[in-house]
Formats: C-alpha cells, structure tokens, sequence
C-alpha cells in the first residue's frame, strides 16, 4: 500500500497528550523487523493492509479452491458416470464428497464473498478503508492458513475428512473415521472461522460507521445492505459452529463424551448446532449474489432497481427468518410431530421474502432497454436457476415430502440449483461486470459469452437429472451404483447419470474458458473506459482500478444511485421521465481531483497480522500431534500480537530508508495500476 | 427514498443501529463530547453526521481539538458517532454471547447424565464457588473505578485499579483451578461422564476467558505506565472494561445455572 502522504511524526502521529522524545520511533523499537513500508513488489501484497489488496487476495484464493474443489467433483461425477465405479475406492469417494462440499462451502464461497465484500463495501459507502485494516488483513491470513490447514490433511492426515460437510456426530468419532482428517478438517474450519468473525465484526462497522456525507441506510447500495447482512448472520452462526468444532475435537483428541452415545449422550445434539449454523450459512452463501444481482440487472436494464426498500428488507427478512428453519435438515432424525410441523411452516415462511426478490428482479427488467452482456446473462441466469432451486426447496418445507427425499440425489439436485445457480452464477456476474473496476480492463464478451452458455448447459446437465435420480431413490454419498437396480425405461438411472457426468464436464469447461479469459484479458486487452456499463453507484466514481485512498474526495451523496444521478438529469414532466446526460464519468473524476483532499492518511502496511495468522496452524499440528508445538506457537501468538499491540497504525517517518522524494498523486498511481498485473 | 435531497441533515433518524448504539449511551457520552469540540468542517447543522474519514484503526477519534493542523483535516467522526473500537467491542461481545449460549446448552443438556457416578449435587461446593464468584464481580467493581480514573486522565490510579483487577481475577481462577483440582481428586475426570465433559468445557472455556482478560489488563497497566497506548487511552481502558463485564455477567449465568439450579 502506498502511503500517501508521509505523516510528520511531531504533528500527526504523537498525541499531543503524549509527549514522545523526538528521536524514539515506537515501530523500531518494539519490532524485531523492519516495519514493511514498500508500495510494490510481493512484499505490497504480503504485507497489505489495503481493503483492494486484500480482496484481490480473498478472491485469487477462492477461485484456486474453486478449482480444487472443482476437480473433487469431477472425481465424483467420473466415479459414478457408470455403474460399479472403480476409479475411487469407497473410502477415497468419502473423502472426495466430503472436501468437495468444504472447499466450495468454506473455502470458495465464503471466502469469494469475502472477496467482493471487501472490495467493494468501502467504496460503495465511500469510505478508504475498512474499519480495522490490520485486523482485515488477519483475517485474509487466517483464512489462507485455515484452508491449507484442512487441505494438509490430504498428505498429513492419513486422509482428508470423510465424515460429509455436516459431519455428523457419533458417525465422526474416532471408531468410525479413524484418520486425523476428521482433526483437521474441524480446527481448520475452527481457524478459517476466526476470519469470517473478524470480518464480520470489521465489515459490519465498516457500513454502519464509516459511511460517507448523505449516505443514510436507505441510499446504501443493495449489494452493500447484502453484505451487511450476512456479516450480521456470520457474526452470530460462527460462535455456534466454533463450540460444535470444539467439542468435536475435543472428543477426538481429548476423549470427551459429548457424542459417545454409548455414554447415554443425545445423537441430536450435533445435528442441532450444526445447522444452528448451517442453514444461517446457506444464506450466508447465497446473499451475497443476490447483491451483487440486484447491483446488475438495474445497470444492464437501463432503470433503477425495482422497490428498493422491498429487496432490503426482504434480506433482512431471510437473514431473521433463516435462524428459524434450522431443523427442517433434521425431518427424518426423529424431532417430533411439533417441531416437524412448526419448521415446515417456518420453511415455508422464508420462501415469500425470496420470492419477493425474484419478483423485485424480473419487474426491474421489464419494459427496461435490456443489454446483454455477460454479467446481465450471468445475473439473469442466477434469477432463472436459482428459481427451479427454490421451488424445488419449498418440497422440501413439505415434511411428508422431504422424508421421501431425505438423502437422495433430490437433494444433491436442490442445492446445487441454489448454490451453483444462485451462489456462483452471480459470482460470475460480479466477475464480469466489476473485472474494469479492479483491474481496469474489460473481460472479453466473446469468450465470455461462451463461458455462460457452457456453464449454464453444464449445470443443467449435471444437476437437473439428478432430480431424475433422486426421485427414482439413489441415495446421495453411494460410491457405486449397480446396473441391476438402475432401473428401465427412460428413468433408469444409467442414462442420467451418465448425463450428469457428461454434464460436469461441460461445467468444467466453462470454468476453463474463464480462466482462459482472464489470462488472455490481462496479457492482450486494452484499457477499460472509466465507466464501461454506464453504471450507478459510487464504486464507478474513482479511476479503475481505484486510487489506493479510493476518493480524492469524499463524495457527498444526494441520492440512491449517486452516481447515475450526477450523470443524468430527469427533464421529463409529471410521471413522465426524460434522462438527458449532463455529464461523463470522466467529469465528475476530473471534478473530484479538482477538490481533492489535502493529507489522506491511510494505515500503513504491516507484517503482525500475518505472523500472528502464521501461529494459528501450529497450534492445530500441536493439538493433532504433540502439545509442545502448540504452547510454542501459542507463545509466538501471544507475543506477534504485543508487537501488533505496540506498533502504531500509521508507519513512522523513520521506516522509510532512503528517504524517498515525495511522489505526487499521480506517479504513486502509476505505481499501483501496474502493480496489479 | 432514492430522491431525498436531504444534504448534510442529521442522518440519525435512519442510521439506527439501535441494537448496538443505544445500549452504550452511557458509555457513548465522553466520545461524543469530545467530538463536538471538533471543528465541524462548515457542515450544517449540529448534527452527528459528517464525512467519515479513515479513522486508522479507528483509534484516533479523540484528543484532536487542540492540534494545530485541525482545521485541514476533516472532522474524524463516524457515522454513528459511536467510535470504531467501541461498536467492534460490542459486535464481539454479541458473538460471543453465542458461544457461552452454545456451551450453556449443552451443559443444561448434559448436567443430569453422569450414570449414577458423581453429579451436580454430591460434587459442588457452594460456599467456596460463592465466594469466588464474588471476587470476580468485585473485579467489575474496580473495573469501573479503573475506567473512572481513566476517563479523569489519572493514570496512577488507573494503572493502580487495572492491576486489581486482574488480581481479583486470578484470584478467580485460581479458585477454579483448586475446584478443578479437588473434583479431580474425589474422581470426576474429564472423560468421566457426560456431566464432567460439559461442565469442565463450559467453565473452563470462562476461565480462558478471564484469563486472557488478565492478560489484556496487565498489558494494558504496562503499556500505560510506558506511554505506549496509541490513541484515546479512555476509550482503550473502557474497551477492555467492556470485555471484563461481560465475561462476569457470563459467570453470573453460569453460576446461577451450573451450580446453583438443583439438578
């Protein structure tokens, strides 16, 4: 991160309170390093306690276990494509679906909104950072740790985890899944969770404290009220998930008997705090693109979003109504007539604000002047598939129903249309249309039209027959299927199986194409125009990608949609609407350096938060293995995080050898354009 | 809404957070204060809104008005007028609550299920846990005189209730590690019985949490001794005090839940 202006230690950075002898800088003191202050190079990014930074980072990352957990699946599908599968054995396909479902729940989905949130929030709010950058950097460093840490368990562990991603107790205790997978896969989960609440907390003050001049709740942007959303929904289902975790590893590790049945323990009690967790988090999965949706489709349609405050607080809605639902995961664990009952009609419930949205979507649609490019088709994909996926969940709120489905393929069909349908497809809107916002060049259309159509074929080739399969009672987590029950005529479960492996295929190679895509945008595209989609909100009102303190000037906001407003004005009478344009993206740019803030001070880069991420894996090899490596690297903690503690946010004047001549805006801008090739 | 031209009005009517906001006004009032003698930048209007400038690491909101570059800078005010830190703290706090209600409800699930070996009644000795228990909300007590002295900038004697506070917590804990210990001896290992795994968790998952607080209260003393705090030292004091309630409250549950609920 580049440091704007070089704070004057006697001016800016001692309280006047405090009187600190001219002389003593606090950074060098205290650390055993040098404090990092470059601006380009791996140390920029390592370093980095930049929101951009830092999101990029978010997103390389998920999309590495998007392609992991990609290939998990092709595992599977390659497995089952025909009957008497040998190409894993059973024990190898528990561990294949199981990290399959982790990689892409935990470490592509979360993290990818992560990603977004990130990057986007501060500047939607117009604000130049987040609240806590340091701490936001730790949580990007807890993440990454996390993630290899479950991953590690593949060549460390005996075997990744094989238990599913719900791991259900007693069938996770160490007699059934005698491998240290299991071990990995719940502090790797408990290490990746500190960087969801952490950013949760970071994010939440973000939106809530740091918004710009004008910029009330209701003038916040939908994808910004989504994000805020599900950090509220992070906040309070991590802690839940965090105790499961622990008294799952404390029953392998330590011989508690939380789940030992044997010992008069209550098999529910796991699946209740599990999906305490685990249906917040579904939404916790699936909010973040309907933001980023409800960012897209207003854009490409050429009108604003239809009933704004209807797709608020119908978020709002399902993030409450989402603690409600849990046990409809449970119809068939034995809760009872009462609970079975009160969690249909709960379930039910929640489908209305989501239809609401759906609703608020197509009408923002309707009757607008429709481009499609490829985040409108992804963002209008994502509305269509994730439709047949809720319709298929609301037979699933029907408990009779659901108890014919439970663990059948139905279900694997389910999901994955809300998911893959709903999670990634808008996803991949938001990759198509912010890619000139981060790196300033556009992603070509052409490839990306393919990108869209090979997806979208794809997924519903691999998931739609697996409604077929499902009804036809294939149970899901089966490593083999026989031809003899496979059935005839044309539900027998051959043919769509085959379909659906043929179809992951496909899906595999629309990913491929993307990945294509970007390599080719990044070595032949020109540069992006500042405003390529002629978009609406703040985001669009700084360079692309933006300046390393977003604002020269803080904007003023006036309105929803600022940045539309300030580019058009309505000369229509009465309910007649006429938008001439009375200005360009470049003259509101060009107006805002004009007034461009005199000392920005952003917080300088720093090596504890990662140092002190560095320790958490340790302290998981040191419960796996053997205590002493945890109390050291506890130790290591506990003193990387005093140097965070001593080390003052902003860097010292000190830090910097030689003392560089203070570079003006604009070459510090050149710097950091090219620093993100 | 999306046509309100309502330009540097004050914006609190719709920038609620009530559930984090409200619950602190007590704690609220020295920020805001302090705020108002900010320069406000030409902003109309009294109000609490204002451009909200990267407050680095949030830590910076205070202790401005005198310095002579003031008026250059923009106010440093947030959104809600709560600071950074605080509203962090409390959005912790909440998350946290769910963690204690996790291990609550799983010792409530539990407490009754110890196959006729040693149980809640023939184990816990009341007397001794009551007066460790009022130790620990004694703690609160100097707690508050430590964010009191802080608030007047009395660093001797904030350094001083700091300190006390943390002995009235080890005192704590080192009651719980006698308890431990002596149920140890009478036979309730950890792995005894569903009872024993709940109930060591539950209260030993508080006491980490006292214990850390420890840490963060004696770190706290020295980093004030050595001028070393960045930032508004009150509001850092309060922060940690905010922490240390809230693992007491937690106890108060617990006590009341664990030991003093017949079984």
């Amino acid at each position: 991160m580049a440091i704007i202006e070089r704070p004057v230690p006697a001016t800016v950075d001692a309280p006047t309170s405090a009187p600190v002898p001219a002389g003593v800088t606090p950074a060098r003191a205290y650390g055993v390093l040098r404090r990092p202050v470059t601006t380009t190079g791996w140390r920029s990014w390592l370093f980095t306690v930049d929101h951009k930074k830092i999101g990029i980072m978010y997103g390389v990352a998920a999309l590495a276990f998007f392609v992991i957990g990609g290939i998990e699946a092709l595992f599977i599908r390659a497995q089952l494509a025909g009957p008497n599968g040998t190409l894993l054995s059973s024990d190898l396909y528990n561990q294949m679906f199981t990290m399959h479902a982790t990689s892409m729940v935990f470490l592509f989905a979360m993290p990818m909104a992560a990603a977004f949130g990130n990057y986007f929030l501060p500047l939607q709010v117009g604000a130049r950072d987040v609240a806590f950058p340091r701490i936001n950097a730790f949580g990007f460093w807890s993440f990454l740790m996390g993630a290899l840490f479950v991953n590690a368990s593949w060549f460390l562990g005996g075997g990744a985890a094989d238990g599913g991603w719900f791991m259900y107790a007693p069938n996770s205790s160490v007699p059934f899944s005698p491998s240290n997978g299991i071990d990995f896969w719940a502090i790797g989960l408990q290490i990746t969770g500190i960087a969801s609440l952490t950013g949760a907390v970071n994010l939440i003050v973000t939106a809530l404290n740091m918004r710009t001049k004008g910029m009330s709740l209701m003038r916040m942007p939908v994808f910004t009220w989504m994000v805020l959303v599900i950090q509220f929904l992070l906040l309070f289902a991590i802690p839940v998930i965090t105790v499961a975790l622990f008294l799952l590893t404390f029953q392998r590790t330590f011989g508690a008997t939380f789940f030992s049945v044997e010992a008069g323990a209550d098999p529910l009690l796991w699946q209740h705090l599990f999906w305490i967790f685990g249906h917040p988090e579904v939404y916790i999965l699936v909010l973040p693109s309907f933001g980023i949706v409800s960012e897209v489709l207003p854009v490409f349609s050429k009108k604003p979003l239809f009933g704004y405050p209807f797709v608020v607080f119908s978020g709002a809605a399902i993030g409450f109504v989402g603690w409600g639902v849990w046990a409809h995961h449970m119809f068939a664990s034995g809760i009872g007539p009462v609970s079975v009952a009160v969690f249909s009609v709960s379930t039910m419930v929640i489908a209305v604000p989501t239809g609401v949205k759906i609703v608020n979507w197509t009408l923002t649609m309707w009757g607008g002047k429709l481009t499609f490019t490829t985040a409108m088709l992804f963002a209008m994909g994502l509305v269509v598939e994730f439709t047949i996926g809720g319709l298929s969940g609301v037979t699933h709120s029907v408990a009779p129903s659901d108890t014919q489905q439970t663990d059948t393929y139905y279900i694997v069909a389910h999901f994955h249309y809300v998911l893959f349908g709903g999670a990634v497809l808008g996803f991949f809107a938001g990759f198509y249309y912010w890619w000139p916002k981060v790196f300033g060049k556009c992603l070509s259309e052409r490839l990306g039209k393919w990108n869209f159509w090979l997806m979208i074929i794809g997924m519903n080739l691999t998931f739609g027959p697996m409604h077929i399969i499902g009804l036809q009672g294939q149970p899901r987590r089966m490593y083999i299927w026989t031809r003899e029950r496979a059935g005839e005529g044309f539900f027998n479960l051959g043919f769509w199986n085959a379909v659906a492996s043929l179809g992951a295929f496909v899906l595999a190679a629309g990913v491929l194409v993307f990945i294509v895509n970007i390599w080719r945008t990044h070595r032949h595209a020109p540069p992006a125009p500042l405003d390529p989609w002629d978009a609406r909100t703040l985001e669009w009102m700084t360079t692309s990608p933006p300046k390393v303190h977003n604002f020269d000037a803080l904007p003023d906001v006036h309105a929803l949609d600022e940045f539309f407003h300030r580019k058009y004005e309505d000369v229509g009478e009465g309910d007649r609407h006429d938008l001439r344009k009375v200005a360009t993206a470049e003259d509101i740019l060009a107006e805002q350096e004009a007034n461009a803030d005199h000392h920005i001070h952003l917080p300088s880069p720093s090596y504890w938060p990662m140092l002190v991420a560095l320790a958490l894996p340790f302290i998981g090899f040191g419960v796996i293995y053997y205590p002493l490596i945890a109390i050291v690297a506890a130790g290591f903690m506990l003193l990387a995080l005093f140097g965070w503690a001593l080390e003052p946010s902003v860097a010292d004047e000190s830090d910097y050898d030689p003392p560089a001549d203070d570079a003006d805006p604009g070459t510090d801008l050149a710097t950091i354009g090219s620093a993100h090739e | 809404m999306s046509d309100g031209d309502t330009v540097g009005e004050n914006k609190t009517p719709e920038n609620g957070a009530p559930d984090q906001g409200n619950t602190t006004s007590d704690n609220a009032g020295p920020v805001t204060s302090t705020i108002d003698e900010i320069p406000m930048g030409g902003l109309p209007g009294p109000g609490r809104s204002g451009s909200a400038a990267p407050a680095e690491d949030g830590a910076k909101l205070t202790g401005l008005p005198d310095r002579p570059e003031a008026e250059e800078h923009p106010p440093l005010t947030s959104t809600t007028g709560l600071s950074n830190n605080k509203m962090g703290m409390w959005l912790f706090l909440g998350s946290e609550c769910l963690l204690f209600g996790g291990l609550i409800s799983t010792y409530m699930l539990y407490r009754g299920r110890h196959s006729g070996g040693l149980g809640p009644d023939q184990i816990y000795d009341i007397p001794f846990t009551s007066v460790s228990s009022f130790v620990l909300l004694m703690s609160s007590l100097t707690m508050v005189l430590a964010v009191s002295a802080a608030q007047r900038k009395d660093d001797r004697n904030t350094t001083v209730w700091l300190v006390t506070t943390a002995l009235l917590g080890a005192t704590f804990v080192g009651g719980q590690a006698y308890e431990f210990t002596s149920f140890y001896r009478e036979g309730l290992g950890y792995t005894t019985s569903l009872f024993s795994s709940s109930f060591y968790t539950l209260t030993g998952f508080h006491g980490v949490h006292v214990s850390l607080g420890i840490v963060m209260l004696l770190a706290l003393a020295m980093m004030l001794r050595s001028e070393r705090v960045s930032g508004d030292r009150a509001e850092t004091v309060e922060l940690i005090g905010l922490y240390w309630h809230f693992v007491d409250i937690v106890w108060i549950v617990i006590f009341t839940l664990v030991y003093l609920i017949p079984a």
